[in-house]
């Protein structure tokens, strides 16, 4: 069997469901979950339950891997050389995306970004090319397969596997070309747009920054994250941080709401393969009505308001 | 101090694109342009020209038509312009950064690089990692605010659930642009007719000696992604319509 490895994302010392789907995509070959910051021991039942044969505590003789993405993907390309991994998988993710892309300049390996599904036995993985409006299918030639998931793009499915842990030390130094000065903290209470289960978002509609609170107390209501068009970034309603499409974070929600968005093909292009997708617009011919899920034609303010109460 | 800037040529992104074959797209009716991202990296690189002197020069791989692209990015202001061509517009990431640095070397190494955060057509974002990578120098990606004082870069960027990272480097380095580092310009008549002066010069990728047919990734299949075929729309009043809404999501789709 084929041994690929899994580098682990963690909240608040337990493990991302976004990486619970990322091992998924593993199933079928020997996993070996990489940690970084957590203590294994406390994740080790839920990646046991999705499918990890072993949970490896990864580390640096040379500093702190989670303080530099250098030196942690000098750590993962030793892993990748002492477990003798076939493929490597991680979450596409802000900090995965980065990390993955020093990891294959790093080794001189191919990687393919962002993927929604893959085939890691047959090396190949479907992904977004042209802003969202096709997948292209691509096969990779080298003896490490690199990619990353997008979150929430592969449905978590349990797999139970042994479980066992161990620690790998890397003998590796930082190579110091980065020196972090500053973190500045954002809302950090928040949901992170990228990752999260369900989104939703306002458009131009929301008319001001005030307003988003009426969508914030509604997502607090179903555990999501709220979203912007680009229309309602460009007014100052939000932060450019909160904007989906093309220019802002591509998202892939298993539930998508749209609150008086119109459905630009640029907005679509950050959104469109969340799994369901509502629209709540007052203009019943508003474009988004044709490229959704479901629609209700309605004020924002009269909808959500009731949303909000009755979830 | 002499500032490159890595520019892909581009489809619209509000261009429809047309399947050709398994893995082609007929690129003869559509519109190309700059990749928008790197818009922002040719206009900090033009602005840090104004302030302290230097030269901001263009570097393009891609097909002979890509020509059009570097224009729009001369008339934004930058000096001139190399276009490294290539046959296909879907070049691996690792040969792009191997024919980013070798036509970089060739012309005399820069003391900054900028390229977009990401492509909007092959959405790779490896390409700025691979040539510093190649060149042995730092690489930041997304950044929205830039300082370079002296030798030294400070770059701030997002890292994920809104928070932000400030991060100093050394030059030379690479540096991945996103909006919100600057307004890029709209070049007015006159930038455009002093582009069509300026220099372009052109090379293979065979005169770099660089080998097209050595890819490690194939593009195997282009395929529309599933359009949805228009809303089930939920009728009735406001209790109604919610009511209704929250049971499908529930029972149905098992999204809530
Ligand atoms: C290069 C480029 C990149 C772009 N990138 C992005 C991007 O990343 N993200 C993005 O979103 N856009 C992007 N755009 C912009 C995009 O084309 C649209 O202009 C934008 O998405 C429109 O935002 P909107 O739907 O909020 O606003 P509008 O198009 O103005 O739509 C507002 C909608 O709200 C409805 N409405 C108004 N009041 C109410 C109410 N009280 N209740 C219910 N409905 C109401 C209206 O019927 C309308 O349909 C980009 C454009 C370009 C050219």
């Amino acid at each position: 069997m084929a041994r690929t490895g899994i580098l682990i994302e963690t909240e608040n010392g337990t493990v991302k469901d976004t990486s619970l789907g990322v091992m998924t995509a593993a199933q079928g070959q020997e996993i070996i979950a990489l940690v970084t910051g957590a203590d294994p021991s406390a994740l080790k039942d839920k990646l046991a339950e999705y499918g990890a044969a072993k949970i490896v505590k990864l580390s640096a003789s040379g500093g702190d891997v989670t303080a530099s993405p250098d030196l942690l993907a000098e750590a993962l390309a030793a892993a990748v050389r002492e477990f003798d991994l076939t493929a490597l998988l991680g979450t596409a993710s802000a900090a995965g995306k980065d990390l993955f892309a020093r990891l294959a300049a790093a080794m001189d390996l191919p990687l393919v970004s962002d993927c929604v599904a893959l085939d890691v036995e047959a090396k190949t993985a479907k992904k977004s090319h042209f802003s969202g409006k096709t997948f292209a299918t691509l096969k990779v030639d080298a003896n490490v397969f690199l990619a990353t998931v997008r979150p929430n793009a592969i449905e978590a499915k349990p797999a139970p596997a042994a479980g066992e842990t161990a620690e790998f030390s890397a003998d590796v130094t930082d190579p110091g070309k980065l020196v972090i000065k500053e973190v500045k903290k954002g809302d950090s209470d928040k949901i992170d747009l990228t990752e999260a289960p369900i989104i939703i978002t306002g458009g131009r509609a929301i008319k001001a920054a005030e307003n988003y609170k009426m969508l914030e107390d509604c997502a607090a209501k179903m555990g999501a994250a709220v979203g912007a068009s680009r229309a309602a970034v460009d007014a100052g309603y939000a932060p450019h941080s909160m904007q989906v499409g093309q220019t802002g974070k591509t998202v892939s929600p298993r539930l998508y709401i749209a609150c008086g968005v119109s459905g630009a093909v640029q907005h679509f292009a950050g959104m469109k393969t969340s799994k369901v997708i509502v629209a709540i617009n007052e203009d019943k011919d508003a474009p988004i009505f044709a490229k959704c899920d479901y629609g209700i034609v309605g004020d924002i303010f009269e909808v959500v308001p009731v949303l909000t109460e009755k979830l | 101090m002499k500032i490159c800037v890595c520019v892909k040529h581009v489809p619209d992104t509000a261009a429809t694109i047309k399947i050709e074959g398994d893995a082609g797209f007929k690129d003869s009716e559509i519109k190309f342009v700059v990749n928008p991202y790197d818009e922002y990296g040719i206009e900090e690189a033009v602005k840090l020209a104004e302030k302290n002197g230097g030269e901001v020069v263009i570097v393009t791989v891609g097909k002979p038509e890509a020509d059009a692209t570097i224009r729009s990015a001369l008339a934004m202001g930058a000096e001139r312009g190399i276009l490294v061509t290539t046959d296909s517009q879907f070049l691996d990431a690792t040969l792009t950064a191997k024919a980013l640095k070798a036509a970089m070397e060739k012309d005399g190494l820069p003391d900054l690089i900028f390229t977009g955060k990401g492509s909007v057509d092959s959405e790779t974002f490896q390409t700025q990692y691979r040539l510093a990578g190649y060149l042995g120098v730092p690489v930041v990606n997304e950044v929205s605010k830039l300082t370079v004082d002296g030798g030294n870069a400070v770059a701030e960027l997002e890292v994920g659930g809104g928070d932000k990272q400030v991060i100093e480097m050394k030059l030379p380095c690479v540096i991945g642009a996103t909006k919100g580092l600057n307004e890029p310009r709209y070049p007015k008549f006159p930038d455009i007719m002093k582009a069509k002066k300026k220099k372009i010069d052109q090379m293979s990728l065979a005169d770099l000696g660089i080998d097209a047919a050595a890819r490690a990734v194939t593009l195997e299949k282009l395929e529309p992604v599933p359009e949805r075929s228009g809303a089930k729309m939920i009728e009735g009043s406001v209790e109604e319509q919610v009511t209704e809404l929250i049971r499908v999501l529930k029972e149905d789709e098992k999204v809530l």
